[in-house]
């Protein structure tokens, strides 16, 4: 055990700070004609990261604070992804608004390091600080459109219920701290399978689930995202959508499985009861929006109820089925803010749902793919979304939670209709006036990358499966 | 008579509802809602410290000695964030924090 075998199972983590920083220096010295460059850059560091650890074998570092596993290597692998599409999207989006600031890239950098160091973090104290890096970033980015009220207001509420949550989150890791006797995940499972599960761990196991719920926006802590999703620039409400709940949701896995496995039932109830509130609400409250944002943001909250239902089953197969799903809501989800991100009319964002009204006939190929990934959010078949659904309804059945399944098919079918309406809109309703063409190659490769997953994923789904099946296997013996 | 683990905790549990109330209940002024979120953050030190002298174990000051750094540059980026807000806004009562609704 010494430092530099530590310091190589840390290395994509390694990459990410150390560069974040020396760009950081670039951009003091060279002001904010260097965003460009810096944007590149921050790509190639984020693949250098993915690549590392891609490279990195199953190790534990620092005394086991911290471990490389299948599971981190897929979620990261999805999260070091998500990033690169962001940086893409900011990249395109400061050419069309003309207005560079450079800290934008940077802020991306160490927020996915923050994610990084999350989905690895095996120790109440490495989790803490890996979601607090990762929070503090994107509170700043959130509110980074700073001459927009919408942009700020939408950093302020994300930042209060962020940091309630936060607080939320340690007074039940101290609780847990005080009643298991050790920080680490092992030793508490450890402490739980000999002591039992007594009050003051499960009063900290409801505190700290009510805190992860917040950064997961589950019902009922969902207040701030659509706000934070109509309000932040679009690049960063693809980031929040995507990145930062496929991270959080890692860390609710590991978090939860890990430390208690001998706790299922007790924790088990209050999953359940937040994956119904989020199905629910998902399904009934996107219905009246007219803002694309917002509605992305209703739906995301019903996804997080499906891909809950995966850790309601506390099984393998739900972990599994869970991975699977974020992987493809991630994935999806970047394609659908692309598309969102090239609404642009003489030179202006544009976000209401009317204005894509027509779309097929001014710009069939945007309309194309935005239908195919809204479809394949709704769960129709043959896309991919189907199959990311059924492997998440598969895994409660086979835990004899049936009401909850059924109560998740009809969620999705009622949630269906606003998916439909956009379709509807794009190739039913009178064009408006056509969008701008500047769409760039950036934003039409995470949309056709988007795009062709949701199409022909099922031909050859094995791929991902199979990478989702280690992945859960680290987790779950 | 010597204090025990249990006033410890009570101390630190009332300190976390009065922020967690402060921020649900205050109605006027987004500064004191700061104020709320260091309550909190401070009151679970309390927690942390003291079960770390009970158990006699150094991971919970560790810990105290992280959340304290966190809790500085969360007050440093919630005040920034505030200081914009209100050059768009122009105030920073909370009831005026409205322009987002639905």
């Amino acid at each position: 055990m010494n430092i530099q075998a530590d310091l190589y199972v840390l290395s994509p983590e390694l990459i990410l700070a150390v560069g974040a920083l020396v760009l950081l220096l670039v951009g003091a010295m060279r002001g904010d004609r260097s965003t460009g460059l810096l944007c590149w850059l921050s790509i190639a560091l984020i693949v250098a990261s993915a690549y590392m650890s891609l490279v990195v074998g199953d190790e534990s570092a620092f005394r086991g604070a911290f471990v490389m596993d299948g599971f981190a290597r897929f979620t990261k692998a999805v999260i070091l992804w998500s990033s690169v599409g962001c940086v893409l999207m900011a990249e395109h989006y400061f050419r069309v608004e003309k207005s560079t600031r450079f800290e934008l890239p940077i802020l991306i950098l160490l927020a996915t390091l923050g994610m990084s160091l999350m989905v690895s973090a095996n120790n109440f104290i490495a989790l803490y600080m890996g979601l607090e890096l990762q929070s503090l970033a994107l509170y700043v980015l959130a509110a980074f459109k700073r001459d927009s009220v919408r942009s700020s207001e939408a950093g302020l509420k994300y930042f209060v219920l962020g940091s309630l949550s936060s607080g939320m989150m340690l007074y039940g890791i101290s609780l847990i701290y005080g009643f298991a006797g050790t920080m680490d995940f092992v030793g508490v499972a450890h402490a739980v399978a000999v002591g039992g599960v007594g009050v003051g761990i499960i009063f900290g196991i409801v505190f700290l689930i009510a805190g992860l719920a917040f950064k997961i926006s589950a019902v009922p802590f969902h207040m701030w995202t659509p706000d934070v999703y109509e309000g932040a620039p679009t690049p960063v409400t693809a980031y929040l959508a995507t990145a930062s709940k496929v991270a959080s949701f890692a860390l609710v896995l590991r978090a939860l499985l890990v430390p208690f496995p001998t706790a299922v039932h007790e924790w088990q109830q209050i999953i359940i009861f937040i994956s119904v509130l989020s199905m629910g609400l998902g399904a009934f409250a996107a219905i009246g929006q007219t803002n694309i944002k917002r509605l992305m943001a209703y739906s995301s909250i019903g996804h997080m109820g499906y891909a809950l239902l995966g850790l309601a089953a506390g099984t393998q197969l739900g972990v599994r089925g869970m991975l699977f799903y974020m992987a493809f809501y991630a994935l999806t989800n970047l394609g659908v803010f692309a598309c969102v991100q090239a609404m642009r009319r003489d030179g202006q964002a544009v976000e209401d749902i009317a204005d894509l009204a027509g779309l097929a006939r001014t710009r069939p190929r945007h309309a194309f793919a935005l239908a195919t990934m809204m479809l394949s959010l709704s769960g129709l078949p043959p896309l991919a979304g189907i199959l990311a659904k059924s492997f998440v309804f598969l895994a409660a059945i086979q835990a004899h939670l049936y009401l909850l399944a059924a109560f998740g098919v009809l969620t999705s079918v009622v949630g269906a209709y606003y998916y439909l309406r956009i379709v509807k809109t794009m190739y039913f309703d009178e064009p408006a006036p056509a969008f701008d063409t500047n769409m760039g190659w950036g934003l039409t490769a995470i949309a056709t990358i988007g795009t062709a997953f949701s199409l022909l994923f099922v031909i050859n789904a094995g791929g991902l499966l199979e990478a989702a099946n280690i992945a859960a296997q680290a987790l779950i013996k | 008579m010597a204090i025990g683990l249990g006033s410890y905790l009570t101390v630190a549990a009332l300190l976390f509802t009065i922020g967690v109330f402060g921020i649900f209940l205050n109605r006027k002024n987004i500064i004191v809602i700061l104020m709320s979120i260091e309550l909190i953050l401070l009151g679970v030190n309390i927690n942390f410290v003291a079960f770390s002298a009970y158990l006699h174990d150094l991971a919970g000051q560790v810990m105290a000695m992280f959340v304290l750094t966190v809790a500085a540059a969360e007050a440093a980026i919630g005040l920034a964030i505030l200081v914009v807000y209100f050059r768009n806004r122009g105030s920073i009562a909370v009831e005026d924090v409205n322009v987002m609704k639905g």
